[in-house]
């Protein structure tokens, strides 16, 4: 028998005649909050501003430091910026800054989910820098998870950022910042 | 004093592991009095925290009663995004499937994800000895395996080092490694986390195949869920070419929008934040991002067995948040290695005799003695589950499986074992030293000769250990 024949019959055995609760409905989010949404990333230790359309390419120009990457389609133009023609990751490892959008901003947790779909970039440009400056629209934000979830595809892969990279395994100091972006920077674009 | 106690080392270095035992109980009781408070502030913030808490149990008991379809229908979504799906019954036989994906990429080394349940199948020690070095990333997970060391708790690994310790075992082994620790390091947690990230650096960009373990797994849709903290798990799950994560067969979560509870419970019962600062998904293969090759290793080991115990089934909703053991006052005072098993705490007491049956193996079978029913776990348990039931019901099942011994009943013996863990620190500091040291036979140096014979024995999930019963008889002179 294989694996997975024996696997399957095992837990048809050991499940036989087990009844399955019903799930009780949960509340819906309540209305969503942009103010809450930049408190709680900055709670994070994420730098937030806030500004317009038209303030937001000198914001991108003061907030980046050292080779800046974009990836296709961002919607800002960045003076200098080296464009993302699949860099290898070594590559990557010798660039300071990148500029991306976002797919959704969930206010309650204070989280960024990226779908790295145009304006974004493939998952490795937004982890290897050391600083991430991210630009999300005010309209891109919801209460919280469950309407991000609503909004995002599956089949896209995700990246749910909610902070710098932070790590509290010794003795339970935080410190920012083991292997993904140390800096978090982000631009809150509203009109 | 003119003597010394029959097998205990002399002065300077029994004092010296006496001074080390004390700054583990202080770490520890630091650790989950921390951990404790943020819990319950980020908890106090969700009004509907006991709806949330009820509906993750009734999901997570809706998958085990109709587990097979669900598992079916993963393969398929992973299948048909073109993951490829294996299965394993074993901690052998997953072993031997990642090995096997390794050696086909000609693969010497593998970059790890924290994951429990690669720790479970003693995964490390089965690649080592086909020649290929896994090397862990999580800060702690790194810490505990270039000190030769156990893990000591589910989410913070290493909390039974200080800063001072983390600094030496980077200075001393880290050049063995791979890069070397900066000459000038200090134990500054900044330093050390940096000198963390320059070391693994090197490894994540160079590494082909990587290994995870999953959080969550959507039937409906394929999708597999890492949570994390560092950045090591993008790195792992990004960089590669290859990724292969093992999987247990109850991680699996039926629908999409499931992931709203769970995404809710587990950060905040786990890390005391709002959101833990990454979460991966990923459903198969996505073109030009990520690793092209995707492997998925859906894991019994014991799971079928937990799900057939009526009471015991419910073990398997845990999400590994490790919420029971900073609220658990047994496990405050013994500290992780004293349960013998890489799922220490109260989810550890009832967790390895249900994988493992009860009857045999007298470490597990003192595993349910190993508490003192207070009630605290199930009261932060994210997923509800009702650890002092299963406790009492698995104390029946150990003392009917020795009915008829010679011996007197585990009972009695295991229940002045737990007054012993309130009873004396002292008896706990030399139970923690006993658990260091065999840790540290545990390691690659010091293996011994014939690596295979050495791993097929490793289904358990951690050997060279000792049983409540025996610390406590050793310790009682
Ligand atoms: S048993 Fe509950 S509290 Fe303990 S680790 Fe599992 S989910 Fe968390």
């Amino acid at each position: 028998m294989s694996a997975r024949e024996e696997i399957l019959r095992r837990v048809r055995e050991a499940t036989a005649g087990v009844e399955a609760p019903t799930r009780p409905a949960l509340a819906d989010s309540g209305p969503v909050s942009v103010d809450l949404f930049a408190d709680r990333v900055a709670d994070y230790r994420a730098v937030v501003e806030r500004c317009t359309t038209d303030q937001l390419p000198e914001r991108v120009a003061a907030a980046v430091e050292g080779r800046v990457v974009v990836p296709a389609g961002l919607g800002v133009e960045v003076a200098d910026a080296i464009d993302d023609d699949q860099l290898t990751a070594a590559e990557l490892d010798r660039i300071d800054t990148v500029v991306t959008e976002a797919r959704v901003g969930i206010a309650e947790t204070g989280t960024i989910v990226l779908d790295h779909g145009p304006g974004q970039g493939r998952r490795a440009l937004t982890l290897v820098p050391d600083r991430h400056v991210c630009i999300v629209r005010a309209d891109q934000v919801v209460a919280d998870v469950q309407d991000a979830l609503a909004l995002l595809d599956h089949a896209r892969p995700l990246t749910w950022i909610s902070g710098p990279s932070a790590t509290s395994d010794i003795e339970l100091d935080r410190v920012e910042g083991v292997h993904g972006p140390r800096n978090l920077h982000v631009l809150l674009v509203e009109d | 004093m003119t003597a010394t106690f029959v097998g205990m080392p002399a002065f300077p270095e029994a004092a010296r592991t006496a001074l080390a035992d004390t700054q583990l109980r202080h770490n520890l009781a630091h650790a989950t009095t921390t951990i404790r408070d943020k819990r319950a502030r980020v908890v106090a913030e969700v009004a509907d925290w006991e709806d949330l808490r009820v509906a993750g149990a009734a999901i997570k008991d809706a998958t085990l009663a109709d587990l097979e379809h669900h598992l079916v229908q993963l393969e398929a979504a992973i299948t048909a995004a073109g993951g490829t799906v294996h299965w394993a019954r074993d901690a052998a036989e997953a072993n031997r499937i990642v090995a096997d994906i390794a050696k086909a990429h000609d693969a010497d080394e593998v970059v790890k994800v924290k994951s429990m349940v690669t720790q479970e199948i003693g995964l490390n020690e089965a690649l080592a000895a086909e020649g290929i070095a896994a090397w862990e990333t999580d800060l702690a997970e790194l810490i505990v395996q270039l000190g030769d060391d156990l893990p000591s708790h589910i989410l913070v690994p290493a909390i039974h080092r200080n800063r001072a310790e983390i600094r030496q075992i980077f200075r001393e082994h880290m050049a063995a490694a791979g890069r070397p620790a900066p000459d000038d390091l200090t134990d500054d947690p900044a330093e050390l986390a940096g000198a963390a990230r320059l070391h693994l650096r090197e490894k994540f960009l160079r590494a082909k195949v990587a290994v995870s373990g999953a959080n969550f797994a959507v039937a409906e849709t394929g999708t597999l869920v890492v949570v994390e903290s560092e950045g090591n798990g993008r790195m792992c799950l990004t960089l590669p070419e290859v990724l292969v994560s093992v999987v247990g067969i109850e991680k699996v979560l039926p629908t999409w929008q499931d992931l709203d509870v769970f995404l809710r419970l587990l950060p905040r019962s786990s890390t005391g934040e709002r959101m833990n600062p990454y979460t991966s998904m990923w459903t198969g293969v996505t073109p030009g991002d990520g690793p092209q090759e995707i492997h998925v290793v859906l894991l019994d080991n014991g799971r079928t067995n937990a799900l057939a115990d009526e009471v015991g089934r419910q073990a398997l909703r845990c999400i590994r948040c490790s919420a029971c053991l900073n609220v658990c006052p047994v496990y405050e005072r013994v500290g992780g290695h004293a349960y013998g098993s890489v799922y220490p705490g109260p989810i550890g007491a009832i967790l390895n005799p249900l994988l493992h049956g009860v009857g045999s193996d007298p470490q597990t079978d003192s595993l349910p003695y190993a508490s003192s029913l207070c009630g605290a776990c199930f009261e932060v348990c994210p997923v509800r589950i009702d650890i002092p039931e299963v406790l009492v019901d698995l104390r029946a099942q150990v003392v009917d499986a020795h009915r008829g011994d010679r011996r007197p009943k585990a009972e009695s013996l295991a229940m002045k074992a737990t007054g012993a863990a309130f009873g004396s620190a002292r008896r706990l500091a030399l139970g923690e030293k006993v658990a260091g040291l065999a840790g540290r036979m545990l390691n690659r140096e010091s293996r011994p000769p014939g690596g295979s014979a050495w791993t097929g024995a490793r289904d358990l999930p951690v050997p060279a250990r000792e049983s409540f019963r025996s610390w406590w008889k050793r310790t009682q002179r």
